[in-house]
């Protein structure tokens, strides 16, 4: 192949370097406003008055938006529940939730505007843990049965409660032999934290409403998404909504969905002209981040090592609104269970409403919560039956084939050669002296989300080709990838393939950037775009030209046969329509494909400061195969270093009252380069057993499942046992005290 | 308003500016030059920093959010837009994928460029050091560290340290 599989330099880069590309706080339309919100100061009250006369007066305001101006409208948002008000409606659920929106001709004179709103509160007690939240006695964050979102899967079955939604399994493959005294357990509790996806750049909005148009330029990971909540929310035709995306500055999951759309438009609709909204990082972590949780887990072995049970309880905060906690609780739910041979197993998984801000998606969500509690428990069944901890694992690990979940794709990977490669290149052997571990783990998570992508492939006059295709460029190189593709099934060099910034006026269908399905299902209908569009050259060749259609062929930008040739652009306007729709053909289960989670870790922890220092990294990256290995190994390095913040040290810290108290990056640290592993390596696995093109699939994600969870095992086996998340030195350290 | 002249990317500016304009809202909304972006406000991400004349006329690296409009009177400014796309700190990013999103590269490139100029042939650890203050959540920083290697190298005239291909992780 001559561009698919090959590290080729992204093009993108050129554009990011040279301080051309546009984001989206760059953007600005004629006559633009400028907004600013008003925030609650306090988790959960009734607004008992709302006083915006003087904010009005403020020289170049324009409008100050409330509740009560959307009254025409069903002002509820949500893809999953339709939960949200687009501006609080007479009680704040969170610190931080919009009460109020201020449109004026600067910043300034806006934000000038939001000093001056008077908001008289009646606190209410909050409930700031699931805990508090799930007990009997709790009051509820919402009142009444959940609306199912215009996204919600119609399976989906709502309780009434504050754990308002449940994933189950409770499966039994074999009944219990009696021969319990045989048996060995171990129980526990376990936390992890909220953090926050930190893309680097906050979400920004330029919106404009006619009165029968809206117009959206947003940093969003899923434009299609977003145009279809927007046309509901505001009783529009999907065609009267438009939504183009500039350069993203990162995203892991924070831009996906709707987020600040809502109420843009809002303001924008209030004001008869264009504005511009953009979060500082102060709102951005209110705006979402990843589920803190809690849960309890207990694995039961037999004397032989045979992994017979586990049972699972989790409760994830999903904070004041729904957002994508459901799906997030069904991944949790998951990846609770575990990659191996079960008698038994039952997992109860709960999404919980509290008065903290919203939480959604964040890479490797549900994996990243639960696999490091699984494996540390197979960690500590090892240790009890005195066996090497991989061996422990290699012995009742699933096979290809076999089913972790039933009703789900059976296993689409080989596991242990997964494993093993990982081992091997980690350096598994006797155990290390002092303070110092290795941890090794193994899961997987559902990925590919959903098998509706478009793409067109379009042919034009001076010979290059337009890839057309709704997947966002989030930093992840989609684009880099999509153009390898079609350069590879037309023969092109990569510079005449361009992959074109989605504006949904004019971009085939794609339902969403994340759960790792760009390379796979995006990926696909480039692939099948790119063929048709070949297709359709070869056949004008044959019709125009007489050419023989057995020898008839693309070479280097020309249509060859035989001794004959011509350039592609010799053939006129020309383009190929791809659909990655045969990927649900037979009614194949979900999911689309399991990404793997396999990782290995060594580290030091210095027993007087509690420090741990993160000696290697080790990932797999189970791809299938790699349509461009730098960009594989790209991607696992970033994201193991994001899991080091997020094990190691990340946490958003709530008052008593609910209220953020570490939101700016002083307070919330995240890793530099001084954090970085002494030797991080990524170790590429290419079966060609993927459903994407090529047979690749994604990757990106499973190193937060995997790492999280080999970073814990390695602490553990250095001689620290900690059940809640993050290893801070503080916590560590207390946990040194009290064992000796 | 204060009358401030200050040459940004060799094009002199003479404007009127309020008093508590920082620089990055000055670059980005007075000049259009929104190559260099906003990422935290607080300093802390780095991804708005470009170079400033001290009064000595050195160009050294500053985080344009923390830096008033008016202190830049006087001085020379430089930002990604006037390095010109072909710099070899930009050349050694974009072949070593040292970047994904590209939002903290802006600030990235000009605090290695600053890094440079005060140590020219620096060791790992140094790069590691000058570049703790600018943060970037897409990469594991490993790339950008031989990046700012590469174009050492580079401004060293030494091409044997250039060779190896893109794409080839190190141990």
């Amino acid at each position: 192949m001559r561009s698919a599989g090959r590290s080729l330099p992204r093009p993108d880069l050129r554009a990011k370097l040279s301080g051309e590309a546009v984001f989206g706080a760059d953007l600005a339309e004629p006559g633009m406003l400028h907004v600013r919100l008003l925030r609650s100061v306090v988790a959960h009250a009734r607004i008992v008055s709302l006083d915006l006369d003087a904010a009005r007066q403020v020289p170049g305001v324009v409008c100050v938006v409330t509740a009560a101006d959307l009254a025409d409208l069903d002002p509820m948002w949500g893809h999953y529940v339709r939960d949200r008000p687009i501006l609080a409606d007479g009680v704040v659920r969170f610190a931080g939730e919009i009460v109020a929106a201020v449109a004026a001709e600067t910043p300034a004179a806006a934000a000038a505007a939001v000093a001056e709103i008077d908001v008289e509160y009646d606190e209410l007690p909050p409930l700031l843990d699931v805990t508090a939240a799930v007990a009997p006695s709790a009051p509820r964050v919402h009142s009444g049965p959940p609306r199912p979102g215009f996204a919600c899967p119609p399976s989906a079955v709502f309780g009434d409660g504050n754990d308002f939604y449940r994933w189950r399994v409770a499966h039994t493959r074999v009944e219990p032999s009696g021969a319990e005294d045989k048996l060995v357990t171990v129980a526990h509790e376990y936390a992890f934290p909220a953090v926050y996806q930190y893309a680097m750049e906050p979400h920004a909005v330029i919106a404009e409403h006619d009165g029968d148009r809206i117009r959206v330029s947003s940093t969003c990971q899923h434009p299609f998404l977003v145009r279809e909540e927007l046309a509901l929310l505001f009783g529009l035709p999907v065609d009267r909504v438009r939504v183009s995306v500039p350069f993203i500055g990162g995203g892991f999951g924070s831009k996906s969905y709707t987020k600040m759309e809502p109420v843009a438009v809002a303001v924008a609709r209030q004001a008869g002209r264009p504005v511009k909204l953009v979060n500082r990082v102060e709102d951005a972590m209110v705006t979402t981040r990843r589920h803190g949780m809690r849960a309890r887990m207990r694995t039961v072995a037999d004397r032989d090592g045979r992994l017979v049970s586990r049972d699972a309880e989790i409760w994830l905060d999903t904070g004041a609104y729904a957002d994508n906690g459901p799906t997030v609780t069904m991944v949790a739910g998951m990846a609770a269970v575990g990659p191996y041979r079960w008698d038994r197993v039952g997992v109860d998984a709960a999404c919980v409403y509290t008065n903290l801000p919203p939480a959604g998606s964040y890479r490797g969500f549900g994996a990243a919560h639960l696999q490091w509690i699984g494996e540390s428990q197979v960690d500590e069944l090892a240790e009890i039956l005195g066996m090497d901890r991989l061996q422990l694992r290699r012995q009742n690990l699933l096979a290809r084939g076999e089913t972790m979940i039933p009703g789900t794709r059976p296993i689409d990977a080989d596991l242990a050669g997964d494993l093993a490669a990982v081992a091997d290149r980690l350096g598994w052997g006797p155990p290390l002296p002092g303070r110092q571990g290795r941890g090794i783990s193994v899961g997987v998570s559902p990925a590919g989300a959903s098998h509706h992508s478009q793409a067109r492939v379009e042919l034009r006059g001076d010979g290059r080709v337009a890839v057309r295709v709704g997947t966002q460029e989030i930093g992840q190189g989609a684009r880099t990838v999509h153009a390898q593709i079609a350069a590879e099934v037309l023969d092109l060099p990569l510079d005449r393939v361009e992959v074109v910034p989605t504006d949904t006026g004019d971009t085939p269908y794609d339902r969403s950037t994340g759960a790792s399905r760009s390379t796979t299902v995006a990926g696909l209908a480039v692939q099948r775009a790119s063929e048709d569009l070949r297709a359709a050259l070869l056949r004008t060749a044959v019709e125009r030209w007489g050419v023989d259609p057995a020898v008839a062929t693309l070479a280097g930008g020309r249509i060859v046969a035989g001794d004959r040739s011509w350039a592609i652009e010799e053939v006129g306007a020309c383009q190929g329509h791809g659909d990655a729709g045969e990927l649900a053909a037979g009614g194949a289960t979900m999911p689309l494909f399991w990404e793997v989670c396999v990782a290995g870790a060594q580290v030091t922890v210095d027993p007087d400061t509690g420090q741990i220092e993160v000696r290697r990294a080790v990932t797999a990256a189970d791809v299938g195969r790699a349509l461009n290995p730098s960009l594989v190994e790209r991607q696992d390095e970033g994201c193991a270093l994001q899991v080091v913040g997020n094990a190691l040290f990340e946490e958003m810290r709530f008052s008593e009252e609910g209220v953020l108290l570490n939101d700016t990056l002083l307070d919330y640290r995240i890793p530099t380069v001084a954090d970085v592993p002494h030797e991080m390596a990524c170790v590429i696995i290419e079966n060609g057993d993927g459903p994407g093109p090529f047979g690749a699939k994604g990757c990106g994600e499973s190193v937060f499942g995997g790492l999280v969870a080999a970073l814990v095992c390695a602490v553990a086996d250095a001689g620290v046992t900690v059940r809640e998340l993050p290893m801070s030195p503080d916590r560590v350290w207390h946990a040194i005290r009290s064992e000796s | 308003m204060t009358r401030i002249s200050v040459t940004v990317d060799g094009t002199r500016y003479e404007d009127d500016v309020p008093s508590r304009t920082l620089l990055v809202h000055h670059l980005r909304e007075q000049l259009g030059k929104v190559g260099t972006v906003v990422g935290c406000d607080t300093s802390n991400c780095g991804a708005c920093t470009v170079l400033m004349t001290d009064p000595d006329g050195v160009p050294r690296g500053v985080k344009s959010c923390t830096v008033l409009a008016v202190q830049a009177d006087g001085r020379e400014v430089t930002t990604i837009e006037g390095l010109g796309g072909d710099h070899p700190v930009q050349r050694a990013f974009h072949e070593r994928h040292a970047l994904q999103c590209g939002y903290c590269t802006p600030g990235m490139v000009m605090a290695a460029v600053d890094l440079l100029r005060e140590q020219p042939d620096p060791s790992d650890a140094q790069v590691r050091e000058g570049l703790e203050g600018n943060l970037c959540r897409c990469t594991g920083y490993q790339n950008i560290v031989r990046a700012v290697q590469q174009a050492a190298a580079e401004l060293r005239g030494n091409e044997a340290a250039v060779t190896q291909p893109v794409g080839v992780s190190g141990p």
